[in-house]
C-alpha cells in the first residue's frame, strides 16, 4: 500500500479559503482578505510540492478513494481522487501558476471595490480547477468543469458594472454550455457501454477494441463528443467566440483562466481520454484538423488587433490549437509539454500585459503606447522573454514544445507541418508587433494624457477593465497626477516578483523536455511516457508508431537514429528560422518604417513611393505578406469570419430562438376559452394516436 | 369473452333504463296529445313563479343564493351516503361486526358536523337582513363580526374547500 | 363499488396505519377549521399556521413510523399500498408541505391575508396529494386527485384583493375541471374494457387480451384520456397552456406548493399507471409529450420579464425532463423519476419562498427589473436563490443535476434508444441556462433600485429556505440514500 496522501485536502483548501473570504470578507482588511487567500492557495500549492517530492515512492496510479458517491443499479461513482504522471504535472501547473497569479492580485486589485469577492471566486476557481485535475472519474471531473465555467462566468462578469462585461460573461458561460453538452452526452455513452465512470475502468474496458478505422463506431462519437465539450472549454473552432470577449475581466483573471489553466482544461481531458480517442483514428484527425486550424485562424486574427489583451486572447486561441494539434497526432505528452511551457509564457505575458496597462493608466490600445521599455524595466523585460519564448526562439520555453509538436505533426502528415510551421511564424510576428509597439519607438500616449480617461469612458467597452481597474491603484502608488498619465511608472513588487519567477521559468521550463536531436533525453516525454504508452491499441496504426508509446529517441528512431535527428535537425531549424522571420518582419514594418503598414494599407500611392525608396525589397515583402495578410486578417477573417459569420450565427440563433420565443407567447392570449380549446387540440391528438395504436395491433 | 357475463350482469340496468325513458316520454306525449292548451304570457314563460326570467341576464344575486345552494347540495350528498351504510350493516352485524359499523358512521357524521359547525360560526348560514344588495350584506357581515372582514368570499372558500374533504 | 364486492372482513389496524400520515393531516386540517371561527381573525393565522406545521411534522413522523417494511403491503381492500414508492412520495409531499407552511407565515402576515382556512386547505390538499401516491384503484386515486385539485383551485385565489389572482383560481378551475373530466372518462372506459378500476386487476385483464377483439381498443382510449387529464394536472404540453397564467396570479408560496407537490403525486400515479399497468405503447406519446414540453417551456421562457411566468414555463420544462424517464425502462426510469421530483421540489419551493419574500406587499416587485442589485441589496437571499437557479440550470453539485444525469442517462440505457430525446434535453437545458442566468445577472450585475425595499427575513422563511438549501444541496452532494431508496421500489412497483 502506498501512503495515504489526503489528495481531497488540496482541492478543499482553496474552498475553505473561498469560504471564508464570501462568508465574512465583507468584514475583514484587504490585508486580512489577501493573507486568506494567499494562505489557502499556497498552501495547497505546497502539498502539491510535497507529493511531487514523494512521487517516487507511489505506486501509480495513486487513487484515493473518499467516499461512495452514488451508487445504484449495477453503477456506482466514488469521490475520489487519484494521481499520476499526467495530473501531477497538470496539478504543479494549476497550483503553482495559480499561486503566483494569486499574489499578483494582492496588488494589481489592491484599489478596486469587492476585493474580497474577487479573491472568494480566484479562491472558488482553485477548487474546481483542482477537482477537475485530480478527479478518477469523469463524473467528479465534469463537477470541475461545469464549476471553472461558473467561476470564470463569475470573474468574466465582475466589473458588472458594465454591461459588455455582463454579457461577455454570459456568452462565456452558454457556449461553454454547448460543448457541455457533448462532454455530457459522452458520459451517457459511457455509462450505457461500460457501466462506469472511473478512469481505469473505462479505459480497461475499452482496452480490447481495436481501433475503429472502418466506419464510425460508438468509440468514435464518444471522442467527438468529448472533443466537442474540449472545443468548448479550450475555445477550439467553432466555439472558440467566448474566449475575446472574454478579456473584459481582470487581467489577472484573463491570465489565469483564460490563458494558464481553465482553457488548457480541455487539452488535458483530451490527453486524459487517450485510450478512447487513440482507438478512434478519424475522431484523432477530427481534432489535429480543428487544431490546426484554430492556431492559423486565430493567428491571422491576431495580426490586426490593437487591443493588447485581445492580440493576447487571440493567440492563446492559437496556443491551444497546437495543443490539439498534438494531441490530434497522438502526441499526447508533447501536447502536455506544451500546455505547461504555455502557462508559463501566457501566464507571463498576460501579467506582464496587465503591468502595462497598468503603468499606463488603463489604455489597452497599442497603438497609444510605445517607448515604455526605459519607463518599466522588469516588466519589459520579462515580456521580452516571454515573447521570445511564444515565438519559438531558442533556448526559451516555447520552442522545445513547440518544435516538438511541429516535429510529430509532421510524421502525421506535412501539411499539418507546414500550416504549423506558417502559424509559427505569424505567431512570432503580430508577438514583436506587440512587443515593438508596446516598448519601442516613442511614447504615443501622451497627448491623450489630459483627457485620457474621458476617452475610456467614451469607448470603455473594452479598455474599460483597465480604466476602472488600474488608474486609482496607479494613483495611489505613484502618487502623481490624479489622471493616470501623468507619470508612467513600474508596478509594485508584489506584482512584478511573479513576473520576474514566471520568466524564469519561462526560459528554463522546456528544458526538461530537450530533444534527442540536440543531445538532450526529453526527460519530460520519458517521465510522461506511462501514463500514454499502456494505452497503445491491440492493432497498431500509423498514430502508435508517430505516437507517443514509445521514447522517440530510443525505438522510433532507433533504426536510423543519425538521419532521423538530422531530418529533426532540419525542421527544427526551419521552425527557429519562420519565428526569426517573424521577428525581422515585425522590427521591420513597427520599428524600422513605422509608417509602412499604414501607407500600405492606405493607398497605393504609398506603395509607390516606398518602390522608389531605398529599401524595395522590404515593401516588396511588405507588398507580398504583409498587406495582404493584414486585408485579410483585419478585413475577411476578422470582420467577415469571426465576426460577420461565426458571430452572426450565434446571434441569428438567438433572434430566431427569441421570434420563436414570442410564437409560443401568442398562445398565450389569456383567454380560457381558447385554452381549454388548446387543451381539447391535445387531447384529440393523443386519442387520435392512441386509436391508431389500437387499430394497428391486432 | 369474460366480459359477457361481465355485461349481462348490467342487463336489469339497461332494462331500468328503457322502462324509466318510455313511461317519462309516454306521460309527456300523453299529456300533449290530450291535454287542453289555451296559452298566455305567463303561462309561456319558462317558470311561472320564481324570478322573472326576463331581463337582464347579468342581473347580480347574492352570494348568499349560491352559497345556500352549494350547501345544500353538499350536504345533500353527505346524506345521500346513509343509504349504503344501512343497507351493508345488517352484512356487518351478521358478520360480527356491526358495532365497527356504528362507529365507523359515527366518524363520518362527526366529519360533517365538523363542517357544518365551521360554516355555521363562520356566518355562511345568517341571511342576514337584505339579500338583493350586495353592499348591505357586506354591512351585515361588518357589523355582525365585528368590522373585521370585508368582503363575503371567506365563507364560500371555507365551504369549498369542505367539499374537497 | 369494487371495494364492496371484493370485501373480506373490516379493516385491521395495519390498514389504518397504511393511511396513518392521511388520517394525522386530516384530523390537524379538521381542528384548523374547528379554531378558525372562533380565533381572532387578525391574530388567528399564527396559532393555525403552527397548528398546521405541527401537524405536517406529525404526518412527517407518522410516514417515518410507516416506513418500516413489516406495515408494506395492500389496506383497505386493495385500494391502497404501501410500498417504499409510496412512502417515499408522502415524505416528499409532507416535506414540501412544511417548507410551504414555513415559508407562508411570513408571507401571510407581509401580504395582510388573514385566513385559517388557508392551512387547512394546505393540509387538505396534503391529504389528496398523500393519497395519491399509495392508491392503486383508479376511482380512489381520481378522488384523492380531486381533493388535491380543488384545495389548489381555491389555493390560487388566495389573494383576494388583487383580481390576477381570482382570474388564476377561476382559469385553473375550468380548466382543471375539464381535464379530471378527461381523467374521469378515462377511468370508466378503463372500466368498460377491463372489469375493474384495481390497476393490478387491469394489468392482469390486458394480458388476457393480447390478441383478442375490441377489448385493447377501449383501454387504449382510456389510457389516452387518462394521460390527457394527468398530463394537464403536471402542466406537460400540449397541456401546459393554463400554466403560465395560474403562476402568474397564484401566492407565490402556494406556486411553489403546486408546482411541486400535486406534481410528484400525478407523477407517481402515471408512474404506476404506466410501469404497473404495461402500457408500453404510449412511448411515443410520452417521447413527444417529453420533447414538446422541454422545448415550448424553454423557448416561451426565454423572453419572460416576469419572474413567476419565467419559472412557470421552466416548470412545463422540467415535466418534460421528468417525462423522458417515464420512456425508458423501469428498472432506470422510476429511480430517476422519483429521484428528479425529489430534487426539484427541494429547489422550485425553495425558488418560490425567495421570489414570495421579494415580491413584498400585494406581489408587486416580481418583473425581472426588480430584481436588479438584489446581489447588493440582500446578498444572502440573492445568493440562495442563486444556488436554487444553478440548480435549475443542472449546475454539478446540486440536485438538479443529478435529476437530469439521471433521467437521461436512464433514458439512454432502455431497451428503445431514446438518443434523440436524450439529445433534445441536453440542447434544452444549455438553451435553459439562459434565461435563468439572465435572472442571476440581473440580480449581481445591475445597479440596485432604490424603490425595491427588502424586508429582513423571518425565522419561518429562513427555516424554510435553509431546508430547501440544504436539501438541494444535499441531493447534489450526496445522492445515494435518496437513490437508493428510490430504487428500492423498482422491484415493488414493477
Amino acid at each position: 500500500m502506498t501512503p495515504n496522501l489526503h489528495l481531497w485536502l488540496i482541492p478543499i483548501l482553496p474552498l475553505a479559503g473561498a469560504a471564508i473570504n464570501g462568508l465574512f470578507g465583507k468584514r475583514f482588511s484587504r490585508q486580512t482578505v489577501a493573507a486568506v487567500a494567499l494562505a489557502f492557495c499556497g498552501a495547497a500549492f505546497a502539498m502539491a510540492l510535497w507529493i511531487a517530492a514523494q512521487f517516487s515512492s507511489l505506486s501509480l496510479p495513486h487513487v484515493e478513494v473518499l467516499a461512495t458517491w452514488l451508487r445504484s443499479n449495477g453503477f456506482s461513482v466514488d469521490y475520489s481522487f487519484a494521481i499520476d504522471q499526467l495530473s501531477l504535472v497538470m496539478l504543479l501547473i494549476v497550483s503553482g501558476v495559480g499561486f503566483l497569479i494569486h499574489i499578483y492580485s494582492v496588488g494589481y486589485m489592491w484599489e478596486e471595490g469587492g476585493y474580497y469577492r474577487f479573491f472568494s471566486y480566484l479562491n472558488l476557481f482553485m477548487f474546481f480547477m483542482l477537482t477537475l485535475v485530480l478527479a478518477s472519474n469523469y463524473l467528479l471531473m465534469f463537477v470541475g468543469w461545469e464549476g471553472v465555467g461558473l467561476a470564470s462566468y463569475l470573474l468574466i462578469g465582475f466589473f458588472f458594472l458594465r454591461d459588455s462585461a455582463a454579457a461577455a460573461g454570459k456568452k462565456a458561460f452558454i457556449v461553454n454550455r454547448i460543448g457541455d453538452f457533448g462532454f455530457l452526452i459522452a458520459l451517457f455513452l459511457m455509462i450505457k457501454h461500460f457501466g462506469t465512470l472511473d478512469f481505469q475502468r473505462v479505459f480497461d474496458a475499452v482496452k480490447p477494441f481495436s481501433p475503429e478505422t472502418a466506419g464510425v463506431g460508438f468509440l468514435t462519437a464518444i471522442a467527438l463528443l468529448l472533443m466537442l465539450g474540449a472545443a468548448g472549454k479550450s475555445a477550439q473552432i467553432p466555439l472558440y467566440v467566448w474566449l475575446p470577449d472574454a478579456m473584459e475581466g481582470p487581467t489577472p483573471v484573463s491570465a489565469l483562466i483564460h490563458a494558464a489553466t481553465m482553457v488548457t482544461a480541455g487539452v488535458y481531458m483530451v490527453a486524459r481520454s487517450h485510450v478512447i480517442f487513440e482507438r478512434a483514428p478519424s475522431a484523432l484527425m477530427v481534432v489535429a484538423i480543428i487544431g490546426t486550424l484554430t492556431a492559423f485562424f486565430a493567428a491571422t486574427i491576431g495580426i490586426a488587433q490593437t487591443d493588447i489583451k485581445k492580440v493576447l486572447a487571440y493567440s492563446t486561441i492559437s496556443q491551444l490549437g497546437y495543443m490539439f494539434l498534438a494531441c490530434g497526432v497522438a502526441a499526447f505528452s508533447v501536447g502536455i509539454f506544451h500546455l505547461m511551457t504555455h502557462a508559463f509564457f501566457k501566464g507571463l505575458l498576460f501579467l506582464a500585459a496587465g503591468s502595462v496597462i497598468h503603468a499606463v493608466g488603463g489604455e489597452q490600445d497599442m497603438r497609444k503606447m510605445g517607448g515604455l521599455r526605459k519607463h518599466i524595466p522588469w516588466t519589459f523585460w520579462t515580456m521580452t522573454i516571454a515573447t521570445f519564448a511564444i515565438a519559438g526562439i531558442p533556448p526559451f520555453a516555447g520552442f522545445f514544445s513547440k518544435d516538438e509538436i511541429l516535429w510529430r505533426a509532421y510524421q502525421a502528415s506535412w501539411i499539418y507541418w507546414l500550416v504549423g510551421v506558417v502559424t509559427a511564424f505569424l505567431t512570432s510576428f503580430y508577438m514583436f508587433r506587440l512587443w515593438f509597439m508596446t516598448f519601442f519607438g516613442e511614447y504615443r500616449g501622451a497627448a491623450e494624457a489630459s483627457h485620457g480617461h474621458d476617452e475610456h469612458a467614451a469607448h470603455g467597452t473594452h479598455s474599460g477593465p483597465g480604466s476602472r481597474a488600474e488608474a486609482p491603484f496607479h494613483s495611489a502608488q505613484g502618487g502623481s497626477a490624479p489622471h493616470g498619465h501623468g507619470g508612467i511608472h513600474e508596478s509594485p513588487a508584489i506584482m512584478l516578483a511573479p513576473l520576474v519567477i514566471l520568466a524564469v521559468l519561462s526560459v528554463v521550463g522546456g528544458w526538461v523536455g530537450w530533444p534527442g536531436s540536440l543531445g538532450g533525453n526529453n526527460r519530460f516525454d520519458q517521465f510522461l511516457g506511462p501514463v500514454f504508452r499502456v494505452s497503445t491499441p491491440a492493432v497498431n496504426s500509423e498514430h502508435a508508431q508517430a505516437g507517443e508509446s514509445l521514447p522517440p529517441e530510443k525505438e522510433t528512431e532507433g533504426a536510423e537514429p543519425k538521419t532521423g535527428q538530422r531530418t529533426e535537425l532540419i525542421f527544427t531549424g526551419i521552425s527557429v528560422g519562420a519565428g526569426l522571420l517573424g521577428l525581422f518582419l515585425a522590427w521591420l514594418l513597427y520599428l524600422r518604417r513605422p509608417e509602412l503598414p499604414d501607407q500600405l494599407a492606405a493607398s497605393l500611392h504609398g506603395l509607390y513611393s516606398a518602390v522608389a525608396h531605398k529599401y524595395w525589397i522590404d515593401e516588396l515583402y511588405a507588398w507580398l505578406f504583409v498587406k495582404p495578410l493584414i486585408a485579410l486578417s483585419g478585413t475577411v477573417l476578422w470582420r467577415g469570419i469571426d465576426q460577420g459569420v461565426i458571430d452572426a450565427t450565434l446571434n441569428g440563433s438567438a433572434d430566431g430562438a427569441r421570434e420563436l420565443s414570442d410564437e409560443v407567447r401568442h398562445m398565450q392570449s389569456g383567454n380560457v376559452r381558447s385554452y381549454a380549446a388548446w387543451v381539447a387540440v391535445g387531447a384529440t391528438a393523443v386519442i387520435a394516436y392512441m386509436v391508431w395504436v389500437g387499430l394497428r395491433t391486432p | 369473452m369474460p366480459d359477457n357475463d361481465f355485461v349481462r350482469s348490467y342487463l336489469p340496468l339497461l332494462i331500468h333504463f328503457l322502462l324509466a325513458g318510455a313511461l317519462a316520454g309516454a306521460l309527456v306525449l300523453l299529456s300533449w296529445l290530450i291535454g287542453y292548451r289555451k296559452p298566455t304570457r305567463a303561462k309561456m314563460s319558462p317558470y311561472e313563479c320564481g324570478m322573472t326570467p326576463i331581463g337582464d341576464a347579468r342581473a347580480r344575486f347574492s352570494v348568499k343564493f349560491y352559497m345556500v345552494a352549494m350547501l345544500f347540495i353538499l350536504f345533500d350528498v353527505e346524506a345521500v351516503f346513509l343509504y349504503p351504510w344501512a343497507i351493508i350493516l345488517k352484512d356487518l352485524k351478521r358478520m360480527g361486526q356491526g358495532l365497527f359499523g356504528l362507529s365507523e358512521m359515527f366518524v363520518y357524521i362527526g366529519i360533517v358536523l365538523v363542517g357544518y359547525w365551521y360554516i355555521w360560526k363562520k356566518g355562511a348560514l345568517d341571511w342576514g337582513l337584505t339579500i338583493s344588495s350586495p353592499q348591505a350584506a357586506r354591512i351585515t357581515r361588518v357589523t355582525r363580526s365585528g368590522g373585521s372582514s370585508q368582503e363575503p368570499e371567506p365563507e364560500l372558500v371555507g365551504v369549498a374547500g369542505k367539499g374537497g374533504l | 363499488m369494487a371495494a364492496l364486492q371484493t370485501m373480506q372482513g373490516v379493516p385491521q389496524a395495519g390498514d389504518y396505519i397504511r393511511i396513518l400520515p392521511e388520517i394525522v393531516l386530516s384530523i390537524f386540517g379538521m381542528i384548523v377549521m374547528l379554531l378558525d371561527p372562533v380565533l381572532d381573525e387578525r391574530r388567528s393565522q399564527r396559532t393555525l399556521g403552527g397548528i398546521a406545521l405541527l401537524g405536517a411534522i406529525a404526518a412527517l413522523a407518522a410516514t417515518l413510523y410507516q416506513a418500516q417494511p413489516r406495515f408494506w403491503g395492500f389496506g383497505f381492500f386493495d385500494t391502497v399500498k404501501l410500498d417504499a414508492f409510496s412512502v417515499f412520495f408522502h415524505f416528499v409531499v409532507i416535506a414540501v408541505t412544511i417548507l410551504v407552511i414555513l415559508s407562508s407565515y411570513e408571507y401571510m402576515e407581509v401580504q395582510q391575508i388573514r385566513a385559517g382556512e388557508y392551512y387547512g386547505l394546505v393540509l387538505f390538499g396534503t391529504v389528496g396529494m398523500a393519497l395519491m401516491s399509495s392508491a392503486v384503484e383508479l376511482v380512489l386515486i381520481f378522488i384523492a386527485l380531486e381533493i388535491s385539485s380543488i384545495s389548489t383551485y381555491i389555493l390560487a385565489g388566495f389573494r383576494r384583493r388583487s383580481a390576477i389572482s381570482s382570474e388564476s383560481s377561476v382559469k385553473y378551475f375550468l380548466l382543471g375541471s375539464f381535464a379530471t373530466a378527461f381523467f374521469l372518462y378515462g377511468v370508466a372506459l378503463m372500466f368498460g374494457a377491463t372489469g375493474s378500476t384495481s390497476i393490478a386487476r387491469i394489468s392482469a385483464a390486458l394480458a388476457d387480451y393480447a390478441g383478442t377483439g375490441h377489448g385493447p381498443m377501449l383501454a387504449y382510449l382510456g389510457v389516452a384520456l387518462m394521460f390527457v387529464g394527468l398530463g394537464f394536472k403536471v402542466a406537460a404540453a400540449p397541456f401546459h397552456i393554463w400554466t403560465p397564467d395560474v403562476y402568474e396570479g397564484a401566492p407565490s408560496p402556494v406556486v411553489g406548493f403546486m408546482s411541486t407537490a400535486p406534481k410528484a403525486a400525478v407523477f407517481a400515479v402515471l408512474l404506476r399507471i404506466i410501469f404497473e399497468a404495461h402500457f408500453s405503447e404510449t412511448v411515443w406519446l410520452i417521447w413527444l409529450a417529453a420533447a414538446l414540453s422541454m422545448t415550448i417551456g424553454n423557448v416561451a421562457a426565454l423572453v419572460q420579464d416576469n419572474i413567476k411566468r419565467l419559472l412557470a414555463y421552466s416548470s412545463i420544462a422540467h415535466a418534460g425532463y421528468l417525462l423522458i424517464a417515464f420512456a425508458s425502462l423501469p428498472a432506470n426510469g422510476i429511480p430517476a423519476a422519483m429521484f428528479f421530483t425529489a430534487s426539484y421540489a427541494a429547489m422550485n419551493v425553495g425558488a418560490f419562498a425567495v421570489i414570495g419574500h421579494f415580491a413584498g406587499h400585494g406581489e408587486r416587485y416580481v418583473m425581472l427589473e426588480d430584481y436588479a442589485g438584489l446581489g447588493k441589496r440582500s446578498p444572502v437571499l440573492a445568493a440562495i436563490l442563486t444556488v436554487f437557479l444553478l440548480s435549475l440550470i443542472g449546475i454539478p453539485i446540486t440536485g438538479g443535476f443529478f435529476a437530469k444525469f439521471y433521467v437521461f442517462s436512464a433514458a439512454l440505457q432502455g431497451a428503445h434508444p431514446l438518443m434523440g430525446l436524450v439529445i433534445i434535453g441536453v440542447i434544452n437545458s444549455a438553451v435553459a441556462a439562459y434565461y435563468y442566468l439572465r435572472v442571476i445577472v440581473v440580480m449581481y450585475m445591475r445597479e440596485p433600485r432604490e424603490d425595491a425595499p427588502v424586508a429582513p427575513i423571518s425565522a419561518g422563511l429562513g427555516l424554510a429556505l435553509g431546508l430547501s438549501l440544504a436539501a438541494t444541496l444535499f441531493l447534489g452532494i450526496y445522492p445515494n440514500p435518496v437513490l437508493k431508496y428510490a430504487a428500492l421500489s423498482v422491484g415493488l412497483l414493477h
